[in-house]
């Protein structure tokens, strides 16, 4: 597996399409850049605690925060370094020449999505520490351990949610033959769970709840559409990401007026918001082993034609 | 007595209601070349798939030295070379580093390897283009490459599917008698797929003939021209052909069957019989415009079942 791993690693490094991961990269930082000086530079005057958290969370007049610009644009990333894996390699005739050397066929797909899930890394390690480094740099500040940890846990999260994207192009691979078919499927999925569910799970909550009369409605309400909304990626990504970056979100269900007196008002610490969103970062892995398992057994079985 | 390198019994591959390859029954000893004939679509490729284990057989097994493709894939893998019809490089990759990507596949050492492909450059005569993209070679260079490819591991059995396949005349000969000479110098068992017989019949030792996922044929190529020589082919061509001369001609000794088609008259008998059906076709008073008697050769066969197919 280690072969094909390092040729896939030395594909996506060398192949034009790593350019347009870089430029991704480049905007991402640039973007902080102007979150820095937006917004993040008047709370620093301010004295407030946990800048280089804030460089990630919040947003501007005019762009919305940089969490925004990675659950958006971390998808693509995925997509664009799995959509093609399997089935490019099946028209182009590599695929049966690959097979007829003692190579397991899950070999083939581990080395290829652990070099995908490697560039991936790759990518988000590079933008978090571009992010933290340009902060430092027009700032003049340095993260504290607690902020390390925070970071350290987003950039788990959001590899984990860049990797999902990626066992799905990978899958959809596997099923289309057509390159191009498998790119609009993933990129459907993608624009499905992202726009289209969470539209829909207003809705479905109306359907079952009616109008919101009172407060047991209006909880009810809100619980029907959170649920179906933690079926998209992106949703359960950025909630996760939203409670790492943010130390004063303390739970992700709903507070009534009369439970807020009784709260304290510090920030809570990294290890207990980890443990929020602890079911988050299962819940993305799930769904990476689910869609790996999926492919496996599609291609395991298949008929190799060159 | 030399090793059994390749056994299949029984092997067969349907696709829902179609039978790619029905009960296939071979045996390839060490050494031997063999020319695994018959029309596309005959089932030559899927049987080569279900060989390397690439698809599994709907019945029956197949045996590479002992070892079950689809149980024991490694080891079958280990051991075979594969040239599959258009075969495929990464483009964007030099002749060599595609060579160097399989060393690594087969766990090969890699300053052995390195310098194993350069002498497989060489010897495919494509040391002048080994540090060319892939993308840049012609089809007889890529075929070559895929013939460096096969060797590179230093496989027991050869597996070619439809090597000449798009080559021009000069570059199939050349092919060949590179295989041929692997064959003779290094023992290899070569096991060659093609539809175009007179190609690769003069480095076989033996070839099987596929028609509709059946073999129908098989045999080294001498005897089986003798088989067939045992039957005589007598065209006559007439002006005139009429149900008496036609009664005539089957009721001769030793004739088969009689089948004319227009104005010609086919005469299939176990001997010889022109002087006979001349001296009827002049009883009968028809004018006899040209007779012609034919040999059956291998290609004649050949052609029939292709027709067929």
């Amino acid at each position: 597996m280690g072969a094909i791993f390092w040729k896939e690693m030395a594909d996506h490094f060398g192949r034009r399409r790593f350019i347009f991961l870089l430029a991704l990269v480049l905007l991402a930082i640039i973007w902080a850049l102007s979150v820095i000086f937006g917004t993040v530079q008047d709370a620093a005057s301010s004295r407030e605690e946990f800048l280089f958290l804030k460089v990630f969370s919040s947003s501007t007049d005019v762009l919305p925060s940089l969490l925004f610009f990675i659950s958006f644009f971390g998808p693509l990333a995925g997509i664009i370094l799995g959509f093609d894996s399997i089935n490019s390699e099946r028209t182009q005739g590599t695929l049966a020449r690959v097979l007829s050397n003692p190579v397991h066929r899950d070999s083939v797909y581990n080395g290829k999505f652990l070099a995908g899930l490697a560039t991936l890394a790759v990518i988000q390690v590079s933008t978090i520490l571009g992010t933290v480094g340009a902060t430092m740099a027009s700032l003049g500040i340095v993260p504290d351990g607690e902020e390390i940890i925070r970071l350290v846990g987003f950039a788990i999260v959001s590899i984990a949610y860049l990797g999902l994207w990626l066992a799905v192009s990978m899958a959809a691979s596997i099923f289309f033959r057509s390159t191009v078919v498998s790119a609009m499927v993933a990129i459907g999925l993608w624009l499905l769970s992202t726009f289209f569910l969470i539209l829909v799970a207003g809705a479905i909550a109306d359907f079952f709840v009616g109008d919101i009369v009172d407060q047991e409605t209006a909880i009810e309400h809100f619980n029907i559409e959170t649920w179906i909304s933690r079926v998209s990626p992106s949703f359960l990504f950025s909630e996760a990401a939203d409670t790492l970056l943010n130390p004063t979100v303390r739970s992700l269900g709903v507070f009534l007026q009369e439970q807020v007196p009784g709260l304290l008002s510090s920030p809570i610490s990294a290890v207990q918001s980890l443990r929020l969103v602890w079911p988050h970062i299962v819940a993305m892995i799930s769904a990476v082993v689910v869609f790996l398992a999926v492919s496996y057994t599609k291609f395991i079985r298949e008929e190799i034609r060159s | 007595m030399s090793e059994v390198i390749i056994e299949t019994e029984g092997l067969t591959k349907r696709y829902g209601n179609f039978t790619a390859v029905e009960s296939l029954d071979l045996r390839l000893g060490e050494g031997e070349v063999f020319g695994f004939l018959g029309p596309n679509g005959s089932g030559k490729s899927t049987t080569i798939l279900m060989l390397l284990g690439l698809t599994e057989p709907t019945e029956g097994w197949a045996r590479i030295s002992g070892f079950d493709p689809t149980r024991n894939p490694l080891a079958v893998k280990r051991m075979i070379g594969y040239l599959p019809e258009n075969v495929g490089f990464y483009n964007d990759l030099t002749g060599r580093e595609n060579l160097q990507y399989t060393a690594r596949l087969n766990e090969m050492p890699r300053e052995e390897s390195d310098e194993r492909i350069e002498d497989l450059m060489d010897q495919v005569e494509l040391s002048a283009a080994k540090s060319q993209p892939v993308g840049q070679y012609s089809r007889g260079m890529r075929q070559r490459l895929g013939l460096a490819d096969v060797l590179l591991k230093d496989p027991k059995l050869v597996i070619l599917d439809d090597p000449t396949l798009g080559l021009d005349p000069a570059g199939v000969n050349w092919l060949l008698q590179l295989i041929q000479d692997m064959s003779k110098t290094e023992g290899i068992t070569v096991f060659i797929s093609s539809h175009r017989l007179h190609e690769v019949q003069r480095i076989c030792n033996r070839v099987g003939i596929m028609s509709h996922g059946k073999m129908v044929l098989e045999g080294p190529v001498g005897e089986l021209v003798d088989r067939q020589e045992e039957g005589y082919q007598l065209e006559l061509e007439v002006n005139d052909v009429t149900p008496e001369l036609l009664k005539a001609l089957e009721g001769l000794p030793t004739v088969d069957r009689c089948v004319a088609l227009g104005n010609t008259i086919t005469v299939s008998s176990k001997e010889q019989v022109r002087p006979k059906a001349l001296a009827s076709v002049m009883e009968h008073g028809v004018e006899l415009l040209q007779m012609q008697a034919r040999d059956r050769s291998l290609e004649e066969i050949y052609l029939r079942y292709f027709q067929e197919g």
